[in-house]
């Protein structure tokens, strides 16, 4: 049995975005404080901190999850991928350019979460509907688009990655 | 919205589970997908000396057919439920309420009995169990009665309170297998979708009787047997009153009020199976 007192800090190995990484946790620690304040990766952004907003969402093995309902130590030995792993080389990646194509974000605060949670749908659901997407999004606030940018790029993702021609979306 | 400090313990057993909670009680809190414990320790409406990480103990996680009851694990996840390839056929409430269950990112590791023990008034798990007529099992350290099993209607007894003593673990949650001659509907309104329900109706509709269901409104789900030959909008505006609704920040009284007697009208007469 793993056993951590308060306030003893706890090393916590992970893999985040295909490399291993390490870091000191006290028990309490969020992992979306982890990862941004232990491991610097600060793409990851936190907006409301009880599981509403969807900012912070990663993928932990793989599914999409809040980094704020979720703590350090329970990620030991896990596989997080954040908004950093998505970017092809130095590139931007599919979702990424597709995003930035149809101005599916304006500020950018949301945008890291929405990718990942972007990611994880589309693997499993490769042919979605403008439905399906949309009910995706509602784990997600974004306060500037008004989704109707983000529902086309993730459509032409999912036709580009079919070789198929996206569904015009209604607005 | 940062947790206050507790310890942390990631037991690999049952009994190490109930050893702890024997040892801590009350001042300990049970940490299954966290989707809404994590929460409540972030903006510290709890703060636990202990919290206990039971994702180690790997004989919770489970759905199994037993008798005529679906029977989960406590680590079973929503998203696992969801996926399970029976649901429609064996336990079709559940299939339709799972979608209106948070969002498909905290169905990824929101567990059903953890929603089952935070007892939310406004979630649909609960509201489905109470319908069904299902059974909360309860274990605690104890060398001989250690087990009991407590039917729906006795475990949720207000906002956020349930007949679980703070020694106990709740284990399993085990939903009644539908009836051929019944079938079953769930209708709902939120301020958006994935939102608390301001409003939850839940039914099922025997060839002689109904069970009707209301989550949202009172401090618990509250459930209703309405006579097939009983007048429908007597029975509904009775029900309506029952529930106690109050006024808050998202809707008046009356407008729940409404809700019920609106959409359960709907929901049991509409022609579709």
């Amino acid at each position: 049995m793993t056993r951590i007192s308060a306030s003893t800090p706890y090393r916590v190995r992970l893999i985040l975005n295909g490399r291993e990484r390490v870091g000191q946790a006290e028990s309490r620690m969020l992992l979306s404080d982890f990862i941004r304040h232990e491991l610097g990766a600060t793409g990851t952004h936190l907006g409301c901190e009880h599981g509403v907003c969807g900012a912070c969402t990663v993928r932990v093995d793989g599914v999409a999850s809040r980094a704020c309902l979720m703590l350090a130590v329970q990620a030991e030995g896990r596989r997080i991928d954040t908004v950093e792993g998505l970017c092809d080389g130095n590139a931007l990646g599919d979702l990424q350019a597709a995003f930035k194509r149809h101005h599916a974000l304006q500020c950018g605060f949301c945008t890291a979460g929405i990718l990942n949670s972007c990611a994880e749908f589309l693997d499993k659901t490769p042919e979605p509907s403008e439905l399906d997407v949309r009910d995706m999004l509602s784990g997600h606030l974004c306060r500037c688009t008004g989704y109707t940018g983000i529902v086309a790029a993730v459509l032409e993702v999912a036709a580009q990655r079919r070789g198929a021609q996206p569904e015009t979306p209604h607005v | 919205m940062k947790p206050a400090a507790f310890d942390y313990a990631r037991p690999e057993s049952r009994s190490e589970v109930l050893k702890l909670l024997a040892d801590t009680g009350s001042d300990a809190r049970v940490l299954a997908g966290g989707q809404s414990l994590m929460a409540v320790l972030n903006m510290r409406l709890a703060e636990p000396t202990l919290v206990i990480d039971i994702g180690g103990v790997t004989d919770l996680a489970y759905i199994e057919i037993r008798d005529d009851r679906l029977c989960i694990g406590a680590n079973t996840r929503q998203a696992e439920l969801v996926a399970w390839p029976g649901l429609t056929e064996r336990v079709p409430l559940l299939a339709q309420i799972m979608p209106w269950v948070g969002h498909f990112q905290t169905r990824n590791r929101g567990t059903v009995c953890g929603s089952v023990a935070h007892a939310d008034p406004s979630a649909e798990l609960p509201l489905s169990l109470a319908v069904l007529g299902g059974e909360i099992v309860l274990e605690r350290r104890h060398w001989r009665r250690g087990r009991r099993v407590v039917p729906a209607a006795e475990f949720f007894q207000g906002l956020l309170t349930t007949a679980r003593e703070p020694d106990e673990l709740l284990t399993e949650v085990r939903f009644p297998l539908a009836h051929a001659e019944h079938h079953y509907r769930f209708t709902e309104v939120a301020m958006r979708h994935g939102d608390f329900a301001l409003v939850a109706l839940a039914a099922a509709i025997g060839p002689d009787e109904i069970f009707l269901g209301a989550g949202g409104v009172a401090d618990r789900p509250l459930v209703r047997r309405i006579p097939r030959d009983g007048d429908l909008g007597t029975e509904l505006n009775t029900f309506a009153w029952s529930l106690g609704a109050e006024d808050d920040g998202h809707a008046s009284a009356a407008y729940r009020r409404q809700l019920v007697r609106e959409l359960g009208h709907k929901l049991l007469t509409e022609d579709k199976p």
